[in-house]
């Protein structure tokens, strides 16, 4: 067993376990502390991967802004300190049935493939190349998700900005703060 | 050299424990923590498979960029979502969110 | 006469065509319906001398010819034609002579006594179809024109004798007539069937050959054939058993009953026999003609008997003709076929003068019981000497026409069958007794009736008497027996018969009896007449009877009852066949109500049943299909509904769970 592949297993183990973490915890916020763990083995997964990059990206995209975002959430919607009765709704046992089985369809799959593994090497200015594609032959898709997030954007500041009574068809009130 | 099943493998198992997540939380914002793990092994996979099948081509890459973007985008939508619910509603949690019921 | 037979197409047509002008056209105008009438019969009249004096001029002749034919319509039946056309032969120019000029008198009669009649133009159209009827009768050639003329005639008797339909009587007497002659008629056109079947045609020239074949061959058919024919004359004619309609057709207007029912339509079954007497005669020892005397012979007493006890003045008359066509028949089944047409002609002639005379009373005195009337001779003088010399014909008096004509038969039946002989002999003592009778109580003694202010009729009517009774007193001259001493050979040596006597001659199968003169039959006969007019000039003339007398025969007690209400003939047929007839017309009746209609309504309440089993399908099986898919899909709806809890959570689950199912077919499959 070489270096490397302890050291998958070490993360892999500390993401499994994280994950577990995540969706059995009654509290919230050790939920979302927890997801950050998770998040930062599956960036390791990149770098294992010879991603830098995308492990740069998913550091700073995901633990920086999602989870942070996740956290003002929870900490703007529910009782921060407080356990919950219990956080399952009354279908976990078959949503765990249902994992379960997937789960075992999936490891099936991945075990009888025929993988054809190539021995090409990635190339050498990974970034450089990276950025030509996404702006060659991806530039499309790089527009299309610009686009998305814009609409995030706005859309998240209608959707959640407080609410200013507005008056009947014709008639507009000016609003009372 | 790690073997790509192993990633694979690892893929799978964190989908799965998303896609419980996703289907047995409470509280929304479980089940987007559930979703996101969920985007994650994805992302993994991906990977996984651009850098075992086809490393001279980077698509693998850029699409787990694409995939975060998408996720990103979509965790402040639904965010923003759960906070104007919580605004209205006083909770979060899904199961009392049942209006279009029979 | 090749030319002259074109005429003779007119003589028929010219009163149909004024029949038509006066019903379309002038019915309103009644003095210019009455005019047209009399002037169509004119015409008729002198086209029919024409012919009758050109026949006469060339007499003897004229009866060795064969029949002079004008065909008229020739109809295609397959591989042979039926010929409808007229003929002159010596039967045709007899009556000829007879029917137009008696027709003449009667309507020229009529414009007096049916004046102020409501339904005057419609009388005078009557008459002339009827005139129609009688004259193609008579000119026809076949069987079917005859069978047509036969049914006009009907009709418009039936029409007439209703005319005053009003009266119930009339209505009922009308009905009475057609019915009873429509039997008759039955059998006559089951015979001219017959007929036409085994002889092929209707023609009586082709008829008369052909039935000597089928006597041969089927006697007993021919026999049925010939009586069924002699069963149209005996309705048409009156003779028993068929005479019931008669006396009731009197209640039609007098020029009415002197027309049809004593001079023309009740002719026109001896007309009949006497045109198809071949048919008669055909068979050997003619059983048939046997029929035929028996019951012309029959009818002749038995209807003089009845009319000795009558009080109406035209039921004597009528009874009267009944009597006479009786002697008719019988003259004819005894072979006596001159003797036969002679006494029509001559009956014509004095019995319509009877009846015109009668008529001429009825006007005058206005009722027809003769009980109620008396002294009418100074009041009414052309009218009495009129009906006397009429009245005298009839009896059998000398040298009055009835004498001759009913002498030549009586002295046939002498020498043919002498059970006819005297059955004809006291019939003729009988009539001449009646015939006082009736003019000793119409005309004699004082009047009963103080009331009655009787008055002479209008010339217009008392004229046609005047000329009727010129015929009554001289025709019978024309068929003075050629042995009968000074007389006979100053005549002509009778005339008559030889224009008569080879009417048959070219069938040779038809050998008419020879009668010779004999003068006790002669005798017989005068001292019958006087005798009949002695007794009954001793009941009623010597002392005339007075108001409220009583008759004096009805010291006969129950034969005067019986012969006063006619044998109670009428009674016994209303019991039998009538209540028969009604009671099989209920029968059938109640068949049709109960069974016909039981069926229909039947059918109709199955329908009913099984528009209610259809509907019972139609809401149970088929609604409740159509309700049951509803059903089905809102009780299912119902339950499914419950899959929609609203929460994202399950809905997700059930993706990933279909998406498993989806993955393991693909594994496996």
């Amino acid at each position: 067993m070489s270096a490397m592949q302890v050291v998958f297993l070490v993360l892999a183990v500390v993401a499994v376990g994280s994950a577990v973490g995540v969706v059995t915890s009654r509290n919230i916020f050790y939920s979302a502390l927890l997801l950050i763990a998770c998040l930062f083995t599956v960036a390791g997964f990149y770098i294992l991967l010879e991603a830098a990059f995308l492990a740069a990206v998913q550091v700073l995209v995901y633990v920086g802004a999602i989870a942070v975002l996740i956290i003002f959430a929870v900490m703007l919607t529910e009782r921060m300190m407080g356990e919950t009765k219990h956080p399952w709704n009354e279908q976990w046992s078959v949503a765990l049935l249902v994992a379960v089985a997937l789960v075992a369809v999936m490891l099936y799959v991945v075990i009888n493939g025929n993988w054809q593994v190539s021995d090409a090497a990635t190339p050498t200015d990974a970034i450089v190349a990276l950025g030509q594609t996404l702006l060659s032959t991806y530039v499309l898709p790089f527009e299309v998700a610009s686009v998305i997030l814009l609409m995030a954007l706005i859309g998240a500041i209608i959707i959640a900005r407080e609410e200013r009574p507005i008056g009947l068809a014709g008639e507009e009130q000016e609003g009372e703060d | 050299m790690i073997p790509l099943s192993w990633f694979l493998i690892v893929a799978a198992i964190l989908f799965c424990i998303g896609l419980y997540g996703a289907l047995a939380r409470r509280s929304a914002i479980g089940i987007l923590m559930g979703i996101e793990l969920m985007l994650n092994a994805v992302n993994i996979n991906l990977v996984a498979f651009w850098r075992y099948v086809t490393p001279e081509v980077l698509t693998g890459q850029v699409f787990a960029i694409f995939v975060i973007t998408v996720a990103a985008a979509e965790a402040a939508i639904g965010l923003a979502l759960i906070i104007s619910i919580f605004r209205n509603r006083e909770t979060v949690v899904v199961e009392d969110m049942d209006m279009m019921k029979w | 006469m090749e030319n002259l037979v074109k005429l003779v197409p007119f003589i028929p047509i010219v009163p149909l065509l004024t029949f038509t002008i006066i019903v379309v056209f002038t019915n309103r105008n009644k003095k210019l319906s009455s005019y047209l009438a009399v002037a169509a019969i004119f015409i008729t009249f002198l086209l029919s001398m024409v012919i009758v004096l050109n026949a006469v001029i060339r007499m003897p002749h004229f009866a060795e010819e064969p029949a002079v034919h004008l065909t008229l319509l020739r109809i295609p039946t397959g591989a042979t034609t039926l010929d409808i056309g007229v003929q002159i032969d010596p039967l045709t120019v007899a009556l000829l002579f007879m029917v137009p000029t008696v027709c003449l008198m009667i309507f020229i009669y009529s414009i007096g006594y049916m004046e102020g009649d409501p339904r005057y133009s419609r009388f005078f159209a009557y008459i002339c179809l009827f005139a129609t009827g009688m004259l193609g009768l008579v000119v026809a050639d076949n069987l079917l024109l005859l069978f047509v003329s036969w049914e006009i005639m009907g009709l418009c008797s039936y029409l007439l004798i209703g005319f005053w339909f009003e009266k119930p009587e009339a209505m009922w007497a009308g009905l009475k007539a057609f019915i009873t002659t429509r039997i008759g008629d039955v059998l006559l056109m089951l015979g001219m069937m017959i007929l036409y079947f085994q002889t092929g045609a209707l023609r009586f020239e082709t008829v008369f050959e052909g039935v000597e074949h089928l006597a041969e061959t089927n006697p007993n058919l021919m026999l049925i054939t010939a009586l069924l024919v002699f069963g149209g004359a005996v309705g048409k004619s009156a003779q028993f058993p068929l005479h019931v309609w008669l006396p009731d057709a009197m209640e039609g207007p007098t020029p009415v009953s002197a027309l049809i029912h004593a001079a023309t339509m009740v002719a026109a079954g001896v007309f009949l026999v006497a045109r198809m007497l071949p048919i008669f005669v055909v068979l050997a020892g003619m059983p048939a003609l046997i029929w035929v005397a028996a019951i012309g012979a029959f009818t002749a007493l038995f209807a003089s008997t009845i009319a000795i006890a009558q009080d109406d003045i035209k039921r004597v008359l009528a009874y009267s003709t009944i009597s006479q066509l009786g002697y008719m028949i019988m003259a004819l089944g005894i072979g006596g076929f001159v003797a036969a047409v002679f006494h029509l002609i001559t009956h014509a002639f004095f019995k319509a003068l009877l009846f015109l005379g009668s008529g001429s009373v009825i006007h005058g005195v206005e009722t027809n019981d003769m009980m109620e009337m008396g002294g009418l001779r100074r009041k009414m003088p052309y009218t009495f000497w009129t009906f006397l010399a009429g009245m005298l014909a009839l009896a059998g008096v000398p040298p009055l026409a009835g004498f001759w004509s009913k002498d030549e038969i009586l002295a046939t039946a002498f020498v043919e069958n002498r059970v006819v002989w005297v059955m004809g002999t006291i019939a003729a003592f009988i009539t001449a007794f009646y015939m006082t009778r009736l003019v000793c109580l119409t005309f004699f003694g004082q009047a009963r009736n103080k009331e009655i202010h009787a008055h002479e009729s209008p010339p217009v009517m008392y004229v046609p008497l005047i000329i009727l009774a010129i015929g009554a007193v001289l025709l019978g001259f024309l068929g003075v027996p050629a042995d009968f001493p000074i007389l006979g050979p100053l005549l002509g040596n009778n005339p008559f018969h030889h224009f008569l006597a080879e009417q048959f001659h070219h069938w040779h199968y038809v050998a008419l009896p020879h009668v010779e003169f004999n003068i006790q039959v002669m005798l017989i006969s005068i001292v019958m007449a006087l005798g009949g007019i002695g007794l009954g000039y001793l009941l009623y003339g010597r002392k005339p009877l007075v108001a409220g007398q009583r008759d004096p025969l009805e010291r006969m007690g129950i034969i005067w009852t019986v012969l006063r209400n006619k044998y109670y003939v009428d009674e016994i047929y209303r019991a039998t066949i009538i209540r028969g007839t009604v009671g099989l017309a209920d029968l059938f009746f109640r068949f049709d109500l109960g069974i016909i209609d039981g069926i229909v309504n039947l059918v109709g309440k199955l329908t009913e049943r099984w528009s209610w089993i259809s509907r019972l399908f139609d809401v149970y099986v088929l609604d409740g299909i159509v309700n049951g898919v509803g059903r089905v899909t809102s009780v299912v709806g119902q339950e499914l509904r419950y899959i929609q809890t609203g929460r994202v959570q399950n809905y997700m689950i059930i993706v990933v769970i279909s998406v498993l199912l989806l993955v393991g077919v693909f594994l496996y499959i």
